[in-house]
Formats: structure tokens, C-alpha cells, sequence
């Protein structure tokens, strides 16, 4: 005999604030009557958005290596980093150009990164935010380890972390969730689901109906949310980072979104996906969401945008002259870093590739 | 004869596997629509089918576990890991499973598996794309590592990997993935596995290396040709177990070696071969034995990366040390 025990229950909150129309379809948070803070998150989903339109020019043009634009997703990373205390550690992936915009990295930063140079990840801002996480989902534990660190001190404070859809396929993933679990840490987990994985669909990654029920699993709490929708996003993580701050466990966000450029510049999305797949979502992208929605309150006017407009072009200008006018590094700076003072056994190598580099040089 | 250059001649034989043995399927992440972010897979699914070219979820740990199971279940695996910094995840299963299950089960349980991943720096990627860590598989007894360093060795090799009844990690050297065209015939003949192959022969110096160095090694050659030096060079292609009667007798006949490979110095299987020699070949030695490697620090990004490859100066100048020795 089979005695069926209901255990958990599987509703999975799903929130959305404005439609993608820019109608408000649900209660709008507190910030949102301030329609200052809604302008600051709107010209960070601009700005993120010109930045990378200028990155993959350079990366198309030579200039720039290869490039993940945040295309279409602009609100989860401006959302969960407008949510966060300036004290709270942010752990993104690849893709998060709008989060760490927001936290106070620079778009030169930004760019030398992907430029190929390292001190692209050498941060002037946000000092104690991790860099990009190329190798998919290893971000996780570091996250838990984070914010172990902040309940060891009885500090206020979480670490959030992003990764995608992918990425909860891994282990590192599922660790990471459970420790946090058992163990109470303050950390967010939010997952930009954009629906693919290079060419893997978010349907071929996972039976699981929602990405956010992987939290039941583990024993915390897990929800959706809009992630075209970047009041819906700051919205509920702002309210996982209390109850984290508070003591009050971790929690898994699943930011529904989609990712309207190809995965890469090296990649070719026609190959995989269907051109009328991604003109609907189109229709759905949260920049032009807000711009209504803001509009429509008489909050912004079309000098408004154009204003903007050259504002984002302006700076982001600004930023490629500096990133193209970074000088070359040193070639034995390739150790400077690896330890926190030279071994001397690489001493020889140091110079080796010093000496190599100025007879490069010289001839 | 098609005219192929070495991802080509990966994806011929793939093909050719699966043509000749249902048991062969293909597996990892975009390997199936996408045909591969490299497209070594490419056209794969097309001809066979879903079921035995598998897209996976993002998980090399789990699919490369997946692959153990299904190889002990008498299929071959051919895994793709989309590059060798990604394989990591997965060392669990290569070190404690893959490689010893046929010694844990004394033969009872075999692990006929390939994982397939490409390799190494020069094609200004991000982060962690540009890895050479051989050595570190070179280093787990019960696997076999090859590295193919041409169209038809890629082809025979791959075969050979494929057909081969143990573990193999094949290490495919993404820099000359479009490099050299060859014509190879699409016969469905592996090359020996656990064999160097002599590319060019010579008297006076030896020149051992795999993978894409390869061409610099072979550049190096044809310099020193100009010299009036006659130097062998030598694609160790299998790098485990090692082929060192190949290495000894042309050591035997020159007298002098240097040993070209990108990954770091400290650990790379250079020292492996350089210290056989020590061991077992040291009265044939005229000279001491040369490494010229990529340096001991993380591969740099692109802005340095050039900076740290093994150049073709740094590879002439150890070699005229070595000759100048007396
Ligand atoms: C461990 C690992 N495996 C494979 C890759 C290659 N790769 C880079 S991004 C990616 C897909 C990631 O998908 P998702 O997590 O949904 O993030 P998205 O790219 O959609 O933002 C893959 C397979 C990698 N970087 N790391
Ligand atoms: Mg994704």
C-alpha cells in the first residue's frame, strides 16, 4: 500500500507587476511612487542596453573579444542590483553587464574584461563583488561561502547570486541551494531564465516544471517572477535580501526573461531557434515596458528619452575612447598576480618573458 | 579524396563511427541542432538521429558520469565537453570511475568511453577557453590521452580512440582546428593508438612536441634546415602510455632534444619525457635535454596571451643551445 503524504505545497508565486504593455496589472511596490528611483532604473536598462550594442560593434570590428550581450534581459541584472545594499556581494555570471553597471562597476572595467585584460575584474567600485563566472554555475558555492562569512560576523548583509537557466542543471548549483538551505545563510539565488542555453532550450534542460521548485527540494523558498519586468524584479528581491539580512533564510528568485540576442558573438542563433520565437518576445522586452509605463504617469517625455539617448551614447563613447586607449600590460605582469609576492623560482621566468617581450619590441 | 582540415576530418570520423557501429552515440551539450559551438558535430543529428546524438543539460559532471555507465553497458560514448576547462566538474568520474573501472571489476566491467574536448591557447578567448592541462590526465594511470595534430591523424585517431576498448580523452588542438587541409580518405582506418609519429626526420637534433605546436616545432625544423641542421621532429600524439621506443631511438641517432609543449613548465609532460631520458637514455645524450613551455602562471587573457605561447624564437634558441653544447 502506497500512503500519499502531502508534503509540500507546489504552488510556485509568480509575480508581475507591470504587463507588457506597461499596464499595471498588480499592486505596485512602495519605491514605485517615486518615480525618481523608476527613472534611475530605466536609464540603467538604457545605458546597459547601448553599452552592449557598442560591445558587440568592437567585438564585430575586432576590438573586443567575444561578448555576451544582455539583450532583452536588462531587467533582471539593473532589477537585482537596485534591490541590493551597497555592503551586500553580488556573484554574476557572464551576462549581468546591467548588474554590475548598477553596483558601481565601470563600463571600461566591463570592457577590458572582455577585451581580454584581466584588470577588466580588478574593480574600483564594488570591492568586495566577485567577477564574472565563466565556468557555468561554479559562482554558486562561492555565494554560500559569502554569506557564511556575514553570519559568522552577525552582519546585516547577503550575497546575491545570478546564474542561468543552465546552470541549475549543474551540481554546483544543487550544492550550493542545499548548504544554504541547512544552514540558514543570507543569500539570494536568482535564476535569468532567457529560455535557452546556447541551443539547449529551458525545455530540454529540465523536467521540472519551473526552475523555482528546485527550492521546495532543499527546504527554502523559491519564486517567479517577471524578469522582463524590472519593478516585479527589485520588488522581490529587495524582499528576499530583508528576509535574508533578517535571519530569515535563503531564497531561490526564477526571473523569467528572454534572451533576444544570439549567445554569444560567437554564436548563431538562427541555427537553433526560430526568427518568429524571438520577434514575439520582442514584444514583451522590458525597456520599452517602462518607458510606457513611465509615459503614461506624464513622468517622461519624449525630449525626455532623447536627452537620454545622447546622454548613453555620449558615455558609452566615452568609455570605448578609454578602453581603446588602455595601455598594453606588461608582459611579465602575467605573475604579479599569482601569488601575493613572486616565488622565486619564477623569478627566471619573469624576466625570460620580460626580456622576449622588449627584444619584441626593439625589432 | 576530400580535402579536409582537422575539425572536418573530426567530424569524418564521427560520421564514420556511427555509420559502422550502432553503438557508437554522441553526446554533450549542443552537440545535436547546433552540431557543436565548434561544429565538430555538425550534420550528426540530421543523419542519425536523436537518439544517438544526444543534447544534454548542462552538467559535465553528470554526463560524463552518464557516459561510465552507458560504456560498462557495452555502448561507446563519444562525449564532447565543450572545452578543456570545463571538464573539470567531470574529474570525479574521469579519476575515480572511467579509468578504473576495468581494475576495480578486475575486467568484469570496462569503461569504452571518449570524451572529446578542445584544447589549449591562441585563439584569443575568454577566461578559461584557453586551457592545456594534458599532463594533468596524463597523470591518472588507466587512461589514454591523445592528441591528434593533423587532419588524417585526427581521423585515424579519433577511429582508433573510438574503436579502442579503454578510456580515452582526446584533446583536440583548437588553434589548428582550420589551419593545414590534407586529403583524407574517408576509409574508415584508425592509426595506432601508443605511437609517436616521426613527422620529419633528421640527424642532428630531435624535436618532440604535440598538438598545435606542432607548426611552430615544424617551422623550427625548416629554420634550422636552413642552418645546415637536420632536425627530426616528433608528434608524440598519444601521450599516454607512451611510445618511448620511437623517442629513444631518435634520441639514439642525435645525440640532442628539445621538447616543445604550450602548457606550464612545472608538471607538463615534458618533464615526463625529459626525465625517460634521464632514466633510461642518458648515455645516448650529447646535450642536456631543453623544455621550452608556456610559463608557470595562469594562461593569460588575450592582451597577454601571445607574450606566453611558445614562439618559434623561444624554440630556435633552445635548440641552438642544445646543439652548441659540447
Ligand atoms: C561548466 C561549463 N560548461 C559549459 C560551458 C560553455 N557554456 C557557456 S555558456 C553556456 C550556456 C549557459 O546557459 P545558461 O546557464 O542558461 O546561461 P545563459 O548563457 O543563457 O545566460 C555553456 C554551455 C561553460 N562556460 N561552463
Ligand atoms: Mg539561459
Amino acid at each position: 500500500m502506497t500512503d500519499h503524504r502531502s508534503l509540500h505545497n507546489l504552488e510556485i508565486g509568480f509575480t508581475g507587476i507591470l504587463g507588457a504593455d506597461g499596464k499595471p496589472i498588480g499592486e505596485l511596490p512602495e519605491f514605485a511612487s517615486n518615480h525618481k528611483q523608476l527613472i534611475a532604473l530605466y536609464r540603467a536598462m538604457v545605458l546597459t542596453r547601448r553599452l552592449d550594442e557598442q560591445a558587440v560593434a568592437l567585438q564585430r570590428t575586432g576590438r573586443l573579444g567575444t561578448y555576451a550581450s544582455s539583450l532583452g534581459q536588462e531587467a533582471v541584472g539593473v532589477g537585482v542590483a537596485a534591490a541590493m545594499n551597497n555592503n551586500d556581494v553580488l556573484l554574476p555570471s557572464f551576462r549581468e553587464q546591467g548588474a554590475q553597471l548598477v553596483r558601481g562597476v565601470t563600463m571600461v572595467e566591463i570592457l577590458r574584461y572582455w577585451g581580454g585584460d584581466e584588470r577588466g575584474s580588478c574593480f574600483e567600485g564594488p570591492k568586495e563583488d566577485f567577477p564574472a563566472a565563466i565556468p557555468v554555475g561554479s559562482q554558486f558555492p562561492h555565494a554560500t561561502g559569502v554569506a557564511l562569512a556575514m553570519k559568522l560576523r552577525n552582519e546585516a548583509r547577503a550575497a546575491v547570486v545570478v546564474g542561468g537557466d543552465g546552470s541549475t542543471s549543474k551540481g554546483d548549483f544543487y550544492e550550493a541551494l542545499n548548504l544554504a538551505g541547512v544552514w540558514q545563510l543570507p543569500v539570494v539565488f536568482v535564476i535569468s531564465n532567457n529560455q535557452w542555453a546556447i541551443s539547449v532550450s529551458r525545455k530540454k534542460q529540465t523536467a521540472a516544471k519551473t526552475l523555482a521548485q528546485k527550492a521546495l527540494a532543499v527546504g527554502i523558498a523559491g519564486e517567479q517572477v517577471d524578469g522582463n519586468d524590472v519593478i516585479a524584479v527589485r520588488f522581490v528581491v529587495e524582499r528576499a535580501l530583508e528576509r535574508a539580512r533578517a535571519g530569515q533564510g535563503p531564497s531561490l528568485i526564477e526571473a523569467l526573461t528572454y534572451r533576444l540576442s544570439d549567445h554569444t558573438t560567437a554564436d548563431d542563433a538562427t541555427r537553433y531557434r526560430p526568427d518568429e520565437e524571438v520577434s514575439a518576445r520582442w514584444k514583451k522586452e522590458p525597456v520599452s515596458r517602462l518607458r510606457t509605463y513611465l509615459t503614461d504617469l506624464g513622468a517622461w517625455t519624449g525630449k525626455d528619452e532623447e536627452t537620454l539617448l545622447n546622454e548613453s551614447t555620449v558615455q558609452v563613447e566615452e568609455a570605448v575612447t578609454a578602453y581603446l586607449a588602455t595601455p598594453l600590460p606588461q608582459a611579465g605582469e602575467m605573475f604579479d598576480h599569482l601569488f601575493e609576492s613572486l616565488p622565486s623560482d619564477l623569478e627566471n621566468q619573469r624576466k625570460q618573458v620580460e626580456e622576449l617581450s622588449r627584444e619584441k619590441t626593439d625589432a | 579524396m576530400p580535402e579536409v582540415d582537422l575539425l572536418q576530418a573530426v567530424n569524418m570520423a564521427l560520421t564514420k563511427a556511427m555509420e559502422t557501429d550502432d553503438r557508437v552515440i554522441v553526446l554533450g551539450e549542443d552537440v545535436g541542432v547546433d552540431g557543436g559551438v565548434f561544429r565538430a558535430t555538425n550534420g550528426l543529428i540530421e543523419r542519425f538521429g536523436a537518439e544517438r546524438v544526444r543534447d544534454t543539460p548542462l552538467s559535465e559532471a553528470g554526463i560524463t558520469g552518464l557516459s561510465v555507465g552507458l560504456a560498462a553497458q557495452d555502448f561507446r560514448p563519444v562525449l564532447e565537453i565543450q572545452f578543456m576547462g570545463f571538464i573539470y566538474p567531470a574529474i570525479d568520474q574521469i579519476i575515480n570511475h572511467a579509468s578504473r573501472l576495468r581494475n576495480r571489476t578486475r575486467g568484469r566491467l570496462t569503461c569504452p568511453m571518449v570524451l572529446r574536448a578542445p584544447f589549449g591557447g591562441g585563439i584569443h578567448a575568454p577566461e578559461h577557453h584557453s586551457e592545456s592541462t594534458e599532463a594533468m590526465f596524463a597523470h591518472i594511470p588507466g587512461l589514454r590521452v591523445v592528441i591528434p595534430s593533423s587532419p588524417k591523424r585526427a581521423y585515424g585517431l579519433l577511429l582508433a580512440a573510438i574503436e579502442n576498448p579503454d578510456p580515452v580523452v582526446f584533446l583536440e588542438p583548437k588553434r589548428i582546428y582550420h589551419v593545414q587541409k590534407e586529403n583524407v580518405e574517408d576509409d574508415g582506418k584508425a592509426l595506432p593508438l601508443d605511437r609517436c609519429f616521426v613527422l620529419r626526420e633528421g640527424s642532428d637534433i630531435t624535436l618532440i612536441t604535440w598538438g598545435a605546436m606542432i607548426v611552430e616545432t615544424l617551422a623550427g625544423a625548416d629554420q634550422l634546415a636552413e642552418d645546415g641542421v637536420s632536425a627530426e621532429v616528433i608528434d608524440v600524439a598519444t601521450l599516454t602510455p607512451l611510445d618511448t621506443d620511437t623517442i629513444f631511438s631518435s634520441v639514439e641517432k642525435t645525440g640532442r632534444c628539445v621538447i616543445v609543449h604550450e602548457a606550464a613548465r612545472t608538471g607538463g609532460f615534458g618533464g615526463e619525457i625529459a626525465a625517460r631520458l634521464a632514466e633510461d637514455g642518458l648515455l645516448s645524450l650529447l646535450a642536456p635535454v631543453k623544455r621550452v613551455t608556456g610559463y608557470d602562471t595562469v594562461i593569460p587573457m588575450p592582451r597577454l596571451e601571445h607574450h606566453y605561447m611558445p614562439s618559434l624564437d623561444r624554440i630556435l634558441t633552445a635548440a641552438r643551445e642544445v646543439l652548441e653544447y659540447s
